[in-house]
């Protein structure tokens, strides 16, 4: 019944957004190839289906991503439950960290494309940049935030390094690295389009270059939307992992 | 010498610059089997003591031994039971009680099979699949206790175990770990500021004052296993501890005969 009742939402979420796209062709006086109908868009995404360009463009892109945000994720965490267990290595890091935290991904994309040149390598290095930091300073707070109870418990029953990092540390701080890792996973797929639009000759975000160096906007824009369904279901089924794990350790959800 | 002696032990702090005295002049000792309570305001060094017996916070002034040997560090031998229980959240209830004797040469089954003979001691076996948070506050600490027992140890600390607990959740658990603690022989010391709690339990206890912690006097509790709350006994040892707070007034008769 609830899955019912969201999809009954998510229907009328999307008319209103095609409605306004819809008055908005009516309305306006550019050319219909350079802002085209939601018609338009969906006759060229049928277009890009039966060709095979979609499906290839989409297969660049998620190999790229499924690189680029696993190695981020799994050296972020990695490295954060070393620092958080040594606050005191992590006092001389914090500094550069959060000097290099604030930069856009998108402002070392030059400096990659020198170092490495056109190709998969600067999209994964931007995906990579999108979601360490993040995950890295989740995952220090939450092990330095781990009740002190555990860690006398442990070493009671004599549990040392390293069976108390996977026996105590990471489960105890799991949760609030969980949801670090969730959130990263938006702002690495927003940054893959931007690498593949500087870095690339292949992917989705290359494709939006593309249309637009053909002036094809009905591909552009159908681009643009099969781009938030593949980030809308990349985040849902990470969603029911994330979930499945911490059911699986106790956690009530 | 007996098999916990702690002589002229302290513990001091340093906090912002000054000097605290959290433990002052200790002299104890505690026989093998005993159950002792220390009782005692908050800040008279109860806590600090149990944690420098038990290894944890050691003391920076004279020594504690335990069978001769001075303490240095926890060890499995001498298990703590906590006030917010130390459970595991992301282990089943089997699997925390299984927490201890994972590093024993043990076999998967038999350490399964240990794990759930002391789930049954404290009669949580339905429960073995069950996680921490299912499970109330009493039924936590009855885990707690299993997964102390289940290693095997020769001393239980327990620093006020039963402090979140609701007043006849705690006298029931009261009762069971009397009985457990009999069976098993085991040296406890309970951390307390219960008074009626120290003199149901010990065989001892230890009054504690603050200012700085130290030991106002220790009374034997000459009552036998099974303990009536209400009884004269009860009441005079209780009220000796009264005395030694200097909470009795002078004219009290109430207990006279």
């Amino acid at each position: 019944m609830k899955k019912v009742i969201s999809l009954k939402y998510v229907i009328v979420s999307l008319l209103i957004l095609i409605g306004i796209w819809q008055l908005l062709f009516n309305i306006s006086s550019y050319s219909p190839a350079l802002f085209p109908s939601p018609l338009m868009a969906l006759n060229a995404l049928i277009e890009m289906i039966t060709t095979g360009v979609l499906i290839k463009s989409i297969a660049t892109s998620l190999g790229r991503f499924a690189i680029g945000y696993g190695l981020s994720v799994a050296s972020a965490v990695l490295i954060g439950l070393i620092l958080g267990s040594l606050p005191k290595v992590f006092k001389y890091v914090n500094p550069t960290l959060q000097l290099l935290r604030p930069i856009s991904p998108t402002a070392w994309m030059p400096f990659v494309v020198l170092l490495f040149g056109i190709g998969d390598v600067p999209a994964i290095v931007i995906i990579f940049i999108a979601a360490f930091f993040p995950v890295l300073l989740a995952t220090v707070s939450a092990v330095s935030r781990i009740d002190k109870v555990y860690y006398r418990v442990s070493e009671n029953f004599g549990i040392k390094q390293p069976q108390l990092m996977w026996k105590v540390i990471f489960p105890a701080a799991f949760p609030q690295i969980a949801s670090a890792i969730h959130l990263a996973l938006g702002s690495a797929w927003i940054f893959l389009v931007a690498g593949e639009m500087v870095g690339a000759t292949s992917g989705l975000g290359y494709s939006i270059i593309d249309a637009r160096n053909n002036v094809r906007a009905d591909i552009l824009l159908a681009t643009i939307f099969v781009i938030g369904i593949i980030g809308l279901i990349l985040d849902f089924a990470l969603g029911l992992i994330e979930k499945r794990i911490l059911r699986a350790w106790g956690g009530s959800v | 010498m007996a098999y916990i002696h702690i002589e002229n032990a302290g513990k001091t702090f340093v906090e912002n610059k000054r000097e605290f005295t959290a433990l002052e002049n200790v002299n104890l000792d505690i026989e093998k089997g005993e159950f002792i309570c220390l009782l005692g305001p908050s800040g008279c060094g109860k806590s600090t003591l149990l944690n420098a017996i038990a290894g944890f916070d050691l003391v920076n002034k004279g020594s504690i031994e335990i069978e001769g040997k001075k303490v240095s560090a926890p060890n499995t031998k001498n298990v703590t039971i906590f006030q917010n229980y130390g459970l595991l959240p992301w282990r089943t209830v089997q699997k925390n009680v299984e927490l201890g004797i994972e590093n024993s040469r043990l076999s998967r089954k038999e350490r399964k099979d240990k794990a759930y003979e002391y789930l049954k001691l404290v009669k949580l076996e339905k429960f073995a699949k069950s996680f921490p948070r299912q499970l109330s506050g009493g039924m936590k600490q009855r885990v707690a206790i299993a997964r102390a027992l289940c290693v095997d140890p020769d001393i239980i600390f327990m620093d006020e175990p039963f402090g979140a607990l609701d007043a006849i959740t705690r006298m029931k658990l009261q009762d069971d770990i009397l009985d457990i603690c009999r069976n098993q022989k085991k040296t406890i010391i309970f951390v307390t500021h219960d008074i009626e709690e120290a003199v149901y339990l010990a065989d001892r206890i230890v009054v504690m004052t603050p200012n700085p912690g130290k030991i106002k006097g220790v009374i034997k509790v000459p009552l036998h296993h099974y303990r009536d709350r209400t009884s004269g006994d009860f009441l005079q040892v209780r009220d000796k501890i009264f005395e030694l707070f200097n909470m009795k007034a002078d004219d009290n008769i109430e207990y006279s005969i």
